[in-house]
């Protein structure tokens, strides 16, 4: 069926497909719709899950952990310092391997306070354990959504999963989507069976030791290897996704890029924007491509080698800072997966649109002007750059 | 049904937490828990909660727990919403045939995790309303971490952040009345207790407030040899001085009543609970008595105004 929703509308209509135990809910924009479209399926008696509306993001993350760890499948949706609020326990989640879902409608960090798009809230959190999958738009967030569970709470997985969409670009625009049957939904998730919770009748179970040296990293090295195998679980996840509802993802997206001599590798609905930029290229006869990252955590390392091995140079595009002082979080990952390749494309990286600073096409062909100049001059220039700075002579 | 407190019949009971966790000998902490969890009926099953604290480093290290029914740490801050979210998942399961039986959810949180830094979230849930006890085994200080003062710490207590010198004097503000703050939540139950005695006070109120509906709180006196500084095996006797002198009164408040659980035949001098322990040892120095004159007067002034609001 097709229908006109925004993002947070089509997660929230996920959510009540699911009907999942527990619902953690605490305001932010921009993802505030998703619990309360969710109050409403409670109201009404469209679901029957335990909706608990907590004093705060720390807390509804906590209630999560809590609740899953006693056998109850939980969700919660946040944005920004919502996220950040959360730091603590994300970490907690993931070490007790909580298969937790969260939508997570990414907003810029404070400070300053802003409230619009950009990765520095779901970045800061990359190392914390969680399966991060970023959507492009709509239906991406509504496919995405549906496919957490299966991922995160498959025995070899047991990861939470972040589910991410572009605030307000993704949450807040209305476009048509294709909603599957909620019987399809309901048998393509399953039933929520943890071998073990605190509610067991038949065994009592302790979660969250005091972890002493001689065990706390085989506990993380476990961790670590269940965070590989994901990569595989989304990938057989998605197959059977595509059965169900006729559309494939992948780890990432590859656009055009069968030939591409020049690309750019970055995520979300800016994707949508350089694949504009990619077909006007195109037509003037300049081989460009684009890999659109989907799932960031675990990073596609070895599978972003294969795509971007016949490439002459690559735009990294980050839009978030990270402050390494050496370039964004993606940039990072994405130069160290090539960097065991023989021979390795330009490479460079570009930080844009923090804050939701508007990414425009004509900034997109702007930058593969720059990745041609590269590989004809082979001089890269300055390596990481901040996009249409205004105190500054433009770069890109 | 335990309506006729019998200390024999009590102590026959299964333990709920088993000996041989690493709390310190004589800390009132593990005697609390297990005077709390004795209070369950024997078929029922609990989840146990723990804020981190030298409770939680003591009795769950991996690969040992002490409990014998399930348990759950998150982290410092979050005990209240820890458990809050394991009694909704029990309801959401219980309305899907997905559990059997009773189950009761109890949080053992320090002062710290308390009175402090969990307090939003002890506040929340409360005001939430989950089915639930939350008990608080308050030693007035930051134990785990070596004795840092907390919001319960008792006026002029030196501890390691509020040090005896030669301008300071311990603690500069006098301990937070949480209980009475519980109580403006209009919980069903609050109550004060401490372990003194045949536990009789202490078991019949957790029985309270594990069988009342209801989000219910204990706040639980629990002395600590090593950060108020006196001989372990005082225990009874330290917790005993702190009824006796007023520091500490036991009383309830069950739907807003107030309930005064004992009146001290002959209120003893603050200083007697103040002079076998090390913490107040300042206090006792020539020139300091004032010092003495002042927590007599607060202990005074609180000990007269729960007299008024249990009509005694
Ligand atoms: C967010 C956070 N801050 C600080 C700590 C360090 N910490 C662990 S236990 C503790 C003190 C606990 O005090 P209390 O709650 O009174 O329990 P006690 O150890 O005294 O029994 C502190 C400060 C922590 N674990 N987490
Ligand atoms: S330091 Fe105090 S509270 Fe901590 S275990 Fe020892 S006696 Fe108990
Ligand atoms: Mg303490």
């Amino acid at each position: 069926m097709s229908h006109r929703l925004s993002g947070n509308e089509a997660v929230a209509y996920a959510l009540k497909q699911i009907n999942p135990d527990v619902m953690g809910a605490f305001p932010i924009t921009p993802s505030t719709e998703i619990p309360e479209q969710f109050a409403n399926y409670v109201a009404n008696g469209e679901v029957n899950t335990e909706y608990v509306t907590v004093e705060s993001e720390h807390s509804s993350m906590s209630v999560c952990i809590a609740a899953q760890a006693a056998g109850a499948r939980s969700v919660s949706a946040t944005s920004s310092c919502g996220l950040a609020l959360m730091y603590e326990l994300l970490y907690v989640a993931a070490s007790c391997r909580l298969p937790i879902t969260l939508a997570c409608v990414n907003r810029a960090l404070s400070g300053p306070i802003n409230i619009n798009h950009d990765y520095s809230d779901s970045m800061g959190a990359r190392d914390s354990g969680w399966i991060q999958i970023y959507a492009e738009n709509n239906q991406e967030a509504y496919d995405n959504f549906i496919m957490a569970m299966p991922i995160g709470e498959h025995l070899s997985v047991r990861l939470p999963v972040m589910s991410c969409m572009d605030g307000f670009i993704t949450s807040h625009a209305v476009e048509n989507i294709e909603l599957l049957e909620t019987d399809a939904v309901r048998s393509f998730i399953g039933e929520y069976k943890p071998e073990n919770y605190l509610l067991k009748k038949e065994n009592p179970l302790a979660v969250g030791p005091y972890d002493i040296s001689p065990y706390y990293m085989e506990h993380k090295v476990q961790e670590a290897e269940a965070m590989k195998a994901a990569k595989a679980r989304i990938l057989e996840v998605a197959a059977e996704f595509a059965k169900i509802s006729g559309r494939s993802y992948g780890l990432f997206e590859e656009y055009r890029m069968e030939d591409a001599e020049f690309a750019l590798v970055l995520m979300g609905s800016s994707a949508g924007t350089a694949k504009a930029a990619v077909d006007k290229l195109r037509e003037d006869g300049v081989k460009a491509g684009l890999v659109k990252i989907r799932v960031f955590r675990p990073f596609p390392g070895e599978e972003l080698v294969r795509a971007l091995a016949g490439t002459r140079a690559v735009a990294v595009m980050d839009k978030s800072e990270g402050f390494s002082g050496s370039g964004g979080p993606l940039f990072a990952e994405t130069r160290s997966a090539l960097y065991d390749l023989k021979e390795r494309p330009h490479m460079i990286n570009i930080v844009f649109g923090l804050g939701g600073r508007d990414l425009k096409v004509e900034d997109v062909e702007k930058v593969f002007g720059r990745l041609a100049n590269i590989a004809v001059t082979g001089e890269i220039g300055p390596l990481y750059t901040h996009m249409g700075q205004r105190s500054k002579e433009e770069i890109v | 049904m335990s309506t006729v407190y019998n200390l024999k019949r009590e102590v026959e009971k299964p333990v709920r937490l088993t000996g041989g966790h690493r709390l310190c000998a004589g800390c009132g902490a593990g005697v609390i828990v297990s005077g709390v969890l004795r209070a369950l009926d024997k078929e029922d099953r609990a989840v146990v909660v723990n804020a981190t604290s030298c409770l939680e480093v003591s009795t769950f290290m991996y690969p040992y727990t002490a409990y014998m029914d399930s348990y759950i740490h998150s982290a410092f801050e979050n005990s209240a919403a820890t458990c809050s979210g394991v009694e909704a998942a029990y309801k959401a399961l219980k309305r899907r045939g997905k559990v059997e039986g009773t189950v009761k959810f109890i949080t053992f949180a320090g002062d710290g995790g308390t009175y402090d830094i969990g307090f939003q979230s002890l506040s929340g849930a409360m005001e939430r309303g989950h089915d639930m006890v939350y008990v608080c085994y308050d030693n007035e200080a930051y134990m785990n971490t070596g004795i840092q003062r907390s919001s319960s710490t008792p006026l002029f207590a030196r501890t390691t952040t509020t040090p005896v010198g030669s301008v300071g004097q311990g603690k500069k503000q006098n301990k937070k009345d949480l209980t009475e703050i519980l109580v403006a939540h209009n919980i069903p139950y609050a109550a004060q207790t401490a372990p003194i005695g045949n536990f009789k006070d202490l078991h019949s109120k957790s029985y309270k407030a594990i069988y009342t509906e209801g989000p219910c709180f204990l706040n639980i006196l629990s002395p600590c040899p090593r950060g108020w500084d006196y001989p372990m095996e005082k225990l009874a006797e330290i917790s005993k001085l702190a009824v006796d002198t007023c520091v500490w009164p036991l009383y309830e408040v069950e739907e807003g009543v107030w309930r005064l659980s004992y009146t001290p035949k002959k209120k003893l001098p603050v200083e007697d609970f103040l002079r076998p322990q090390g913490r107040f040892r300042h206090m006792f120095q020539k020139g300091n008595e004032w010092m003495i004159e002042e927590a007599q007067k607060y202990v005074d002034q609180k000990w007269e105004s729960l007299l008024e609001r249990c009509g005694a």
